[in-house]
């Protein structure tokens, strides 16, 4: 393809459902055949332009693509003087290229499946079904931006849409309420979401304009691929502060990360996010929003890492990293364990998923946590989309049985459902297994297992605190892996195995194909994504080159990260952590399966912590009374009663009524003492008043004249006296 | 044509004059007639202004299309226009949001006509304060807004008008005395009320005036102008009369209080503190620069704390001028600075603060407008009794999120380019104070979003179930506005370019 019109291609791929998201709004928004056509062909053009690109940039060969990205920029912003523009651009290379694959794929399959979970053609038809396709449209071409941006900049444009598009679908049924006070409404959650997204935001805001103080610009190319550049911001010190400016700018930018992956400690939002339509849940959790954050610390890695090199000391950033993402996947994987709600338990599983990433940054693992989300992304949009599915189901028995206060996504109330709904189950259990990491056979194992790997290997083989850093990395997250691996085991049981628990449960069918098909799509990647990141050396075997992802994605940095040695300890925990996990499982929630009306088994066993869990290390109410009551508090009551109406306007008001006094004995003086004196003047005055009287009317616009010339005459003699 | 251009820009400024001299004329009770005679006049300065903005050049440094003749010869003041990149924008907007309340107005039945001649008054007034390059005349027009806003208020305001009215006038007219005075000082003492050749000379000045110290007068006047200009912003502490006035305002009222006369303030900064005080100003700039910092705080609190959807929307503008003002004090600082980096930043800073007053304008003007077009049809603006309008009103829900988002700085709209450029000029001169300011960034989240929830979302009060959507007029107002946001949001260059030439030559 000719090189020139190649390079336009990257800008072109959100263009399409940004398009149709304008072109639902404005015009076929009330045909709503049409407003869903237009969302899948939008997704299949974007596809398509992917496609072309990754068979182009596949041709040229990971160098060569690293050296020359398909793209182009424009001169976007005049930034000072006459000749410093922003310049603004997309562009193509080897890790957009493995972006470009994943994401369309996983958007088409979420937006072709909505067009039955919003209930198409059924009784069930969703009030704004078309507007659920505009926002699904935005949402995917803010995901887009951020995949194809060339710079620091548009990145934030894509991710910020994507914020302000998360607000809207998670709050897409805005009034809807719930019997239960305390139970949080899509409209909370959404405001929820887009508040504490946005404290991590604002902090990456700031990282944004250091970086671009510092280098005078924002374009990857420019500050990424050049050794100088890196090398100055690593080596000088910020002024007082004792950390590289690398090291501070990566901090910053990291705290965007925190807030939109949803790390510790503001990872509050994203389980409450299950408030929207599940395939927007889907959206969130797998191709789009907390896969931004991850990609973001992917793409800005040789910055975070600047002045690292391989097994050596982790700069601040990869030690923050390494810290919080190992936390967050144990700590999140706990929760996980005591939810109840289908996608709750999904929830704090892609919060946790989505530590191992940023914890495989920590220790410098750049490519595993790349090769993780991606494929990630196609088992955990599997697993939404089954779970959107189930609950189709559950709420189609609860219509049968007119039962409308059991709780459909109660996985309490379910059981059974493997005969009810064989394909959601199959598909369903394919994608646990990838998110439990089962050996050999699934994506998710072969991603995890690279994180285990390169974390024992930091841990022994790492200088300085990388490999106490690594010992951190590998410990906990060889045990949340066995978590996961239990908390899927529990959550299939109790979902599908044994018997229906409810009417609800008994009644269940299995959903329409449009909702099928994209799981069969979704669960075929969801095995063989993995394929394309074997170890060159896996079990000590010469398989030559076959670690396709690693070569290729690994181009995109300057200096090729060296692959490691295979070693059969991580290979192992990693096996065994797994079996254990899915054997706990097996025998505690599939041999046998929970029956109506008795509790989870778990809760005897865990007593007091169950509670504990259950109610997610009570951080909602700790955030609640810590930091929202006292800003509304500060908010109404200090900053507007006390200091405005009280302090400021008192202190106004003091000094009209001290006035208003004064002038008051001026009067008194005047009419006592003046006047008297002055009575003949008054009569002569009387006389004038009579013939002013006239232009007394009560009309304003006649007071208005006269207030206008007797303004400009005091304004004119001002003028004249004082400058004589 | 060549008469056109030539006296360009009186003909922008006396168009709207002719325009309440044609209204008045007309008979009080045929409203319809005036109300459209009203907006077809204040289409003129619209057509004028956009003429100006493609015919003037970037490329020219100083000022353009000047046009001065002897004025009042006895104290050498003349009547003296002219415009730069930082006025023609201000033009733009004043002419651009004028239309558009008028036609937001069309909803006023009561003494039609007055209204409308006071609000072509008060566009008078604005362009004149824009424009002007003599103190004398600047003085005279920055007095002449003043009176028609203070009738706006006080005779079609809504329930406390008099007392925010009173407020308005007191707390503007307290600022104007030393304006006032000050620019007698330095009329006295440099011979000239240009501001062209003030720039040169007074700064330069070397003696005192009536025997009072130099450093004495030039602090005293350098005072004057900074607190006149921060009531008008308005800067902390000197707020609390807005959110009085923009409550009690009519709603055109307030979109031309928000959206223009608060600028006048920012400009005066810029037009006159900058260039007369160089020296008083970069001391003075920490000062200035903490008042933003706090203004962007206290203002977004402040916002967050309101029950009232109108009262909410006004704070926000003490939030958003705190980074116009942030801009400024970082141009104060570090404007003309021999290190390169400091020097880029001022010019940065300063781009954002021009850039983030034009989209504050549009922005508040449409918020307003959209506060109005609830109170129109419910009679209240207390957030806990509205809710679940969406429903019944999905096109007005569209639309008010979208000016919503516009305000809190959604890449892709207006507002975050010009936060943006504020944030990236002061980081590097006011480290900390950026870092505070975005607490007030993080708020402005949080108040709008309490307002779309307590609007839009939840379950309806059933007391407004026949409540009609949003009108073809309504939308003819905001529509413009909506384009306008994403066309800078998009492409800032087409605004971005005409501030940056002047803005380089002011600061570089």
């Amino acid at each position: 393809m000719d090189r020139e019109l190649l390079n336009l291609l990257p800008i072109l791929v959100p263009i399409p459902p940004l398009a149709a998201f304008f072109l639902i709004v404005l015009f076929t928004n009330r045909v709503r055949w049409l407003s869903h056509t237009i969302a899948v062909l939008a997704t299949i053009i974007s596809l398509g332009f992917g496609v072309v690109l990754l068979v182009n940039g596949l041709s040229m060969g990971a160098h060569d693509l690293a050296h020359h990205p398909i793209g182009n920029t424009i001169e976007w912003l005049p930034i000072d003087g006459f000749s410093n523009w922003l310049q603004m651009g997309a562009m193509t290379d080897p890790l957009t290229m493995g972006m470009l694959f994943f994401v369309p794929t996983a958007i088409f399959c979420i937006i072709f499946y909505s067009i039955g979970y919003m209930g198409y053609g059924t009784e069930h038809e969703d009030r704004d079904y078309s507007r659920f396709f505009a926002f699904l449209s935005l949402f995917a071409a803010g995901m887009f931006t951020l995949v194809v941006a060339d710079n620091l900049l548009l990145l934030f444009v894509g991710w910020e849409v994507m914020g302000l598009c998360s607000y809207l679908l998670i709050g897409f049924w805005y009034d809807k309420n719930y019997d239960d006070p305390d139970k949080t409404t899509p409209r909370q959650a959404a405001v929820k979401a887009f508040i504490t997204t946005r404290i991590g935001d604002v902090i990456m805001l700031l990282g944004i304009a250091y970086l671009y103080t510092q280098t005078g610009t924002l374009s990857f190319a420019a500050i990424l691929r050049d050794e100088q550049v890196l090398h100055q911001l690593a080596t000088t010190l910020v002024p007082g502060m004792g950390i590289s400016i690398a090291g501070l700018i990566g901090l910053l930018l990291f705290a965007g990360t925190v807030g939109k992956s949803a790390q510790f400690p503001l990872h509050v939002w994203l389980p409450d996010a299950m408030e929207g339509p599940t395939p927007v849940s889907a959206m969130i959790h797998s191709a789009a929003m907390v896969s931004a954050g991850v990609y973001m610390i992917v793409r800005m890695f040789p910055l975070l890492s600047a002045g690292w090199e391989h097994g050596g000391p982790p700069t601040a950033p990869m030690v923050a990293m390494g810290l919080i993402g190992a936390f967050t996947a144990l700590f999140a994987s706990t929760i996980a364990l005591a939810q109840n709600d289908v996608k709750r338990v999904l929830a704090y599983s892609t919060i946790a998923q989505l530590g191992y990433m940023v914890a495989a940054l920590g220790i410098g693992a750049y490519i595993a946590a790349a090769f993780h989300l991606i494929t990630h992304a196609f088992f955990k949009a599997l697993l939404f989309l089954g779970s959107g599915s189930i609950i189709h189901g559950m709420e189609h028995g609860a219509h049968h049985a007119n039962d409308h206060h059991t709780d459909a996504q109660d996985m309490l109330n379910m059981g059974g459902l493997r005969t009810k709904m064989p394909w959601t189950f199959w598909t369903f259990l394919i994608g646990g297994l990838a998110l439990s990491g089962l050996p050999l056979v699934t994506a998710g194992f072969w991603s995890k297992d690279e994180i285990l790997a390169e974390s024992f290997y930091a841990m022994t083989h790492g200088a300085g605190g990388l490999a106490p850093l690594g010992a951190w990395v590998f410990i906990l997250l060889a045990v949340s892996a066995a978590l996961t691996a239990f908390y899927t085991m529990r959550q299939i049981g109790l979902i599908f195995w044994g018997k229906p628990r409810t009417k609800l449960s008994k009644h269940a069918h299995e959903s329409s194909w449009t909702m099928i098909l994209p799981l069969v799509i979704l669960a075929f990647f969801a095995i063989t994504a993995g394929w394309m990141g074997i170890p060159d050396d896996f079990m000590g075997l010469e398989l030559g080159e076959i670690n396709f992802f690693h070569h290729f994605a690994g181009a995109s940095l300057v200096v090729h990260p060296e692959g490691i040695t295979f070693n059969w300890i991580p290979l192992l925990t990693s096996v065994f952590v797994v079996l254990l996990g899915l054997g706990g499982g097996y025998l505690i929630y599939w041999k046998e399966p929970v029956k109506a009306g008795e509790p989870d088994p778990l809760v005897k066993p865990l007593g007091r912590l169950y509670t504990v869990l259950h109610n997610k290390y009570y951080f909602d109410e700790f955030y609640q009374a810590a930091f929202v009551e006292p800003t509304k508090w500060v908010a109404a009551k200090v900053v507007y009663e006390w200091m405005d109406r009280g302090i400021i306007d008192g202190i106004l008001h003091f000094v009209g009524r001290t006035t208003g006094g004064i002038a008051t004995y001026v009067r008194l003086f005047d009419v006592h003492v003046i006047n008297g004196g002055v009575d003949w003047l008054k009569d002569r005055f009387l006389d004038g008043a009579r013939e002013f009287r006239t232009i007394q009317a009560g009309k304003i616009q006649e007071y208005m004249w006269l207030s206008l010339l007797i303004g400009c005459a005091f304004a004119y003699l001002l003028i004249f006296v004082l400058s004589r | 044509m060549d008469f056109i251009l030539d006296n360009l820009l009186t003909l922008i400024l006396f168009s709207p004059l002719f325009g309440m001299a044609v209204v008045m004329l007309m008979p009080g009770d045929e409203k319809k007639l005036i109300r459209w005679t009203a907006l077809l006049f204040s289409l003129v300065p619209l057509a004028l202004s956009l003429l100006l903005w493609f015919e003037y050049d970037i490329g020219v440094p100083g000022y353009q299309f000047e046009h001065q003749v002897v004025w009042y010869a006895p104290i050498g003041a003349t009547f003296y226009l002219g415009a730069d990149g930082i006025s023609v924008s201000m033009v733009l907007l004043t002419t651009i949001l004028s239309p558009l309340a008028i036609l937001a107005s069309f909803g006023i039945k009561d003494r039609v006509k007055m209204y409308m001649a006071l609000f072509l008054v008060l566009e008078m007034g604005m362009l004149g304060v824009f424009l002007s390059l003599d103190l004398v005349i600047f003085f005279l027009f920055w007095e002449v807004g003043l009176v028609p806003m203070y009738f706006l208020i006080n005779q079609w305001g809504s329930a406390n008008r008099k007392y925010a009215s009173l407020k308005f006038i007191i707390y503007t007219v307290a600022g104007s005395l030393g304006l006032l005075l000050a620019i007698q000082v330095m009329g006295l003492s440099a011979g000239t009320f240009s501001i062209p050749e003030l720039a040169t000379a007074w700064p330069a000045i070397t003696t005192g005036v009536l025997g009072i110290p130099l450093g004495t007068v030039k602090t005293i006047s350098f005072w004057a102008f900074c607190v006149a200009f921060a009531i008008k912003v308005p800067i902390w502490p000197f707020h609390t009369w807005l959110p009085d006035a923009h409550t009690e305002a009519p709603t055109a009222g307030s979109m031309i209080l928000a959206g223009v006369l608060l600028k006048l303030g920012a400009y005066g900064f810029i037009r006159l503190v900058l260039p007369l005080f160089p020296q008083q100003a970069h001391d003075a700039a920490w000062i200035l620069g903490l008042l933003a910092v706090i203004s962007a705080i206290v203002g977004a609190f402040a916002a967050y704390g309101q029950t009232d959807f109108k009262r909410l929307i006004a704070y926000s503008s003490v939030n958003h001028m705190g980074f116009v003002v942030l801009g400024i004090a970082v141009a104060a600082r570090a404007g003309g600075s021999t290190d390169p980096r400091w020097a880029e930043s001022s010019i940065i800073a300063l781009n954002g603060a021009v850039l983030q007053m034009f989209n504050h304008g549009l922005s508040a003007a449409a918020l307003f407008f959209l506060v109005g077009v609830i109170y129109e049809r419910t009679h209240t603006r207390d957030l806990t009794k509205l809710g679940g309008l969406w429903t019944i009103m999905p096109a007005y829900g569209g639309i008010l999120i979208f000016c919503a988002m516009a305000s809190v700085g959604l890449p892709g709209l207006n507002g975050f380019v010009s936060e943006f450029m504020v944030v990236r000029g002061s980081w590097h001169v006011y480290s900390i104070y950026t870092a505070l300011t975005m607490i007030g960034l993080l708020l402005t989240g949080a108040y709008l979003l309490k307002a779309l929830k307590l609007v839009l979302h939840g379950s309806l009060n059933l007391e407004w179930k026949s409540v009609p959507e949003i009108s073809v007029r309504e939308r003819l107002v905001v529509y413009p506005l909506m384009a306008l946001m994403l066309s800078i949001g998009l492409w800032p260059r087409w605004v971005v370019e005409v501030i940056n030439a002047t803005v380089t030559r002011l600061v570089g």
